[in-house]
């Protein structure tokens, strides 16, 4: 049952991000992504870590997306009439493919040569909450004061961003 | 057959990639923005399969602080896409070539 939900999130996952690259309008685009992370949600409770499923859809989907979408709306871009491909972007777009073609191929053939356990035999530590808080306010107390205080910085900086500055038209 | 270690992260491997070919290839730099998110999020793919197989904790509270960190980046860069659109009007990446020669 495991294996054929894995395959299903699998598929969800990688046409989904396809599709976020493929889409021409930005709104499908953000539809895409968010309709991915459903698909790695899902891949995360087949892991067993439950938490971070729901924190993936609570920040990601919650918030993130719901960025995106807020910014398409406000910025209202036009740019419908799509230019062809210049010349670098054809060539990075091959060097891309390439590299993904590489990435498959590894893969592949080397496909079952990691010698892992059954995920039955071993113990789910990230199905348990009280891990999380062990390790978060144990091992890893100041990453996160830093990532607090991060999150603090970003706010400022954003409500700078935002802000309208007199006098600084010359700086296009 | 068994799903094990390596059809995760062949999972993680080809979303990263989509994501990459993404950045390379789109104009809009909103598009842009969304698959590098795209590669954040099968990185922690990658962690959370690693955690998982190898029975420790330490991957699941990187991916932890990952959606943290992520969650600060979009909001600053989106201010930033903001700032750049109120100044020359536009997303695109190939008219924004104020820096070009």
């Amino acid at each position: 049952m495991a294996d054929i939900l894995f395959h299903i999130f699998a598929f969800i996952t990688i046409g989904s991000s396809v599709a976020v690259v493929y889409n021409h309008n930005a709104v499908n685009s953000a539809m895409a992504f968010l309709i991915g992370l459903v698909g790695v949600a899902g891949l995360f409770v087949l892991l067993d870590t439950f938490l971070l499923a729901v924190l993936l859809v609570l920040v990601y989907v919650g918030a993130v997306v719901a960025l995106f979408l807020f910014i398409v709306m406000l910025l209202d871009m036009q740019g419908g009439e799509r230019k062809a491909f210049s010349k670098p972007t054809a060539v990075a777009g091959l060097i891309g493919a390439a590299l993904l073609a590489v990435c498959a191929m590894t893969l592949i053939r080397n496909f079952g040569g990691l010698e892992t356990a059954e995920m039955g035999s071993i113990v789910p530590v990230g199905a348990n909450l009280k891990h999380y808080a062990e390790q978060l306010f144990t091992t890893y107390l100041l990453p996160v004061q830093v990532v607090g205080f991060l999150l603090l910085i970003s706010m400022l900086g954003v409500i700078v961003l935002s802000k309208k500055f007199e006098g600084m038209e010359d700086v296009k | 057959m068994n799903v094990g270690l390596t059809e995760y992260l062949t999972v993680a491997t080809v979303m990263f990639a989509v994501g990459f070919v993404g950045v390379l290839i789109r104009k809009n730099t909103l598009v842009i923005y969304m698959c590098l998110e795209l590669m954040l999020v099968a990185s922690t793919i990658a962690f959370v399969a690693f955690s998982r197989f190898n029975g420790t904790m330490d991957g699941n509270v990187f991916v932890f602080f990952i959606l943290t960190v992520a969650a600060a980046e979009v909001a600053v860069g989106l201010a930033i896409i903001v700032a750049l659109f109120r100044r020359r009007q536009t997303v695109q990446v190939e008219e924004l070539n104020a820096l070009k020669n």
